[in-house]
């Protein structure tokens, strides 16, 4: 067994342990939700997660008590919640387990977000693929509308507080908080311009927030012990907590390692997920999911929490770890992450739509031995013409596996071009496309 | 027509919307359970149910990649093909659909049981290669295990290798005092 007290995992990890209610109950579930329910004034429900220093764990790290601060306090009309189940950042899979193996963590976090926030409705908007995941929360809502934790006049407080599955239907961007709201609303999930934001005009224009599942089964805990004890978790002040983080790719032990924020990659690596899978040494890994920057051996010794990734020039994102053994090739593990934004991009914004197919194009071309040395520059060219130039943060993300193995393996693009030079099979200038 | 089939289950899911639009995925959903795919019919009926135009319901329906609008095999293989898979061998199950079935990505075999897709990330990342069949995750393919979901599938339609409530790894099982 780990070293550190585990927390979301806590239960999953007994032996025997269902996720139904009465193993939940049993194991201290919903004590959160009846110490607060009509007995402490939501707005300090928001100060107590404020002082935790929780962060939203779907990718971006905004604070979570801030953000439900922001919803307008003298609105009357009704508000929502949102839990953002879409997990589809390629190398992570632990919201799935989370839901799937203790389903009532997720819904006492999102009753209590729900009394924080006064929303009465909340929706779990969950990716089209978890058929399973989705009965499991189906049931799970079903047990605790008996039970008197869902429905109207929950723990008999006068309250209402309902939750729904919403079964998305298969596109990445919809994890994106207001392409979601889209989506949720019946239409094609492309993300909204910003401002305003959710919290004002969200879901059906009305006040709205978007939480992510891992942060959201945080609360119960917060609630429980206090805001003091969680804020000494991890990395203080500012990454506290523990993380789930999923290691994929060549490692020896695969999976969901929760961990405090602030152990090194070289720990979560070699002692959690065993090291790697062969003799062969690592060569790089990825930290957070697709859309982060990948890294060199040398960054082994960053801590996981949101600054130190970010000062090693990529981002913590979604917590997916996925590790590259020596003889990966680099320039082709960047085309085939670029082949997925490729695949995703939503076609809303033109650099980004438009953008991400030059970049395969150009890629493939490269990969497939026909490149020539321009190609290096019109690759930078495109990535800083979509960066930064699109409504949401897909574009900053999508250039990210180019221009990182550019910076950190330029030479095995270079050897690809130089193959193809060699083999002489290109003779007239091809045109290049450029923006 | 969905309508006089599904009533009840209609009359649930417009329950959890305080707009009616909202329903638009869930009843897509119920059309493609139905037919096993989204008909244009189904299609120009639910815009009526839900008094949006057929457009409206088209480019939607379009936007999702898991709503069909042609018809696939029995079996749906959608095998993911992301880096986090493609580093453990994806491109290699895909090879074993195309010598055991002699389908590519987007054909279906001429008896119209199978058909493969190629798809991207399904969140199984930690337990690749893996595909999904209709509903089920299979997961931590080989060869072997592939050659026995198939000939389950074939056999009787469904396959005890699927994946149940996930947690990976395993949790260390205690053992216990006999």
């Amino acid at each position: 067994m780990p070293k550190h007290e585990l927390i979301l995992l806590k239960n999953m990890m007994q032996p025997g342990y269902t996720g139904s209610l009465q193993d939940y109950e049993r194991a201290g579930g919903y004590q959160a939700l009846r110490k607060v329910v009509g007995k402490v004034p939501p707005a300090e429900v928001t100060t107590t997660v404020m002082k935790s220093g929780l962060r939203g764990r779907g990718g971006a790290g905004f604070p979570t008590g801030v953000k439900w601060g922001f919803l307008p306090k003298d609105y009357q009309g009704p508000r929502y919640l949102c839990c953002n189940a879409d997990e589809s950042e390629p190398g992570t899979f632990k919201d799935r387990q989370l839901i799937e193996r203790d389903p009532h963590q997720i819904l006492e976090g999102i009753l209590l977000a729900c009394y924080a926030i006064g929303a009465e409705s909340a929706y779990i908007y969950i990716r089209g693929e978890f058929v399973l995941g989705a009965r499991i929360l189906e049931s799970a809502i079903a047990e605790a509308r008996t039970a008197g934790y869902i429905g109207a006049n929950i723990l008999d407080s006068g309250i209402t507080a309902n939750v729904w599955v919403h079964r998305g239907a298969g596109a990445y961007i919809c994890g994106e908080e207001t392409a979601l709201l889209e989506s949720l609303e019946g239409k094609r999930g492309l993300p909204r311009v910003k401002p305003p934001f959710p919290a004002t005009h969200g879901l059906y224009n009305k006040p709205t927030v978007v939480n992510n599942v891992e942060t959201l089964a945080n609360l119960p805990h917060i609630i429980s012990r206090g805001p003091e004890w969680f804020s000494a978790i991890g990395s203080p002040p500012k990454s506290t907590g523990t993380r789930i983080f999923c290691v994929s790719g060549h490692v020896k032990r695969p999976g969901n390692y929760e961990v405090p924020m602030g152990v090194t990659f070289r720990e979560l690596i070699y002692q959690e997920a065993g090291g790697m899978r062969s003799d062969k040494p690592i060569k790089a890994f990825i930290p957070g999911g697709a859309s982060a920057p990948f890294l060199t051996p040398d960054s082994l010794d960053v801590k996981l929490d949101f600054e130190s990734v970010a000062a090693a020039g990529s981002m913590l994102g979604s917590g997916g770890v996925t590790v590259m053994e020596e003889g990966t090739d680099m320039v082709w593990a960047a085309l085939r992450l670029m082949e997925f934004f490729y695949h995703e991009s939503c076609g809303k914004c033109s650099p980004c739509r438009e953008g991400s197919s030059w970049l395969v194009q150009t890629m493939r071309r490269i990969v497939a031995k026909r490149g020539q040395m321009e190609d290096l520059e019109t690759l930078v060219d495109l990535c800083k013409n979509i960066a930064g130039r699109t409504v949401c943060a897909f574009g900053d993300a999508e250039i990210s596996p180019i221009m990182s193995t550019l910076k950190h393996w330029r030479p095995e693009y270079v050897r690809l071009i130089h193959e193809a030079e060699a083999a002489n099979l290109i003779t007239l200038k091809r045109p290049v496309a450029r923006p | 027509m969905l309508k006089e089939k599904y009533g009840s289950e209609i009359a649930e899911i417009l329950s959890h919307y305080p707009v009616r639009r909202s329903a638009l995925i869930p009843l897509l959903y119920l059309a493609q359970q139905d037919e096993g795919y989204v008909s244009e019919a189904a299609m120009k009926e639910i815009a009526q149910m839900l008094r949006l135009t057929p457009p409206q319901v088209y480019e939607a329906a379009t936007f999702y990649t898991m709503l069909n609008l042609k018809p696939v095999g029995k079996f749906h293989l959608q095998i993911c093909k992301s880096l986090m898979c493609a580093l453990v061998g994806a491109d290699v199950v895909i090879g074993w659909v195309k010598a055991k079935l002699g389908i590519g990505p987007g054909e279906t075999t001429a008896d119209g049981l199978f058909t493969l897709s190629t798809v991207e990330c399904l969140a199984a990342c930690g337990t690749a290669p893996m595909m999904q069949v209709n509903e089920d995750y299979y997961e931590r393919l080989t060869e072997e295990k592939f050659d026995r979901i198939l000939a389950d599938l074939k056999k009787d339609g469904i396959c005890s290798l699927k994946t149940g409530p996930f947690m990976w790894p395993e949790p260390i099982t205690v053992k216990r005092e006999t």
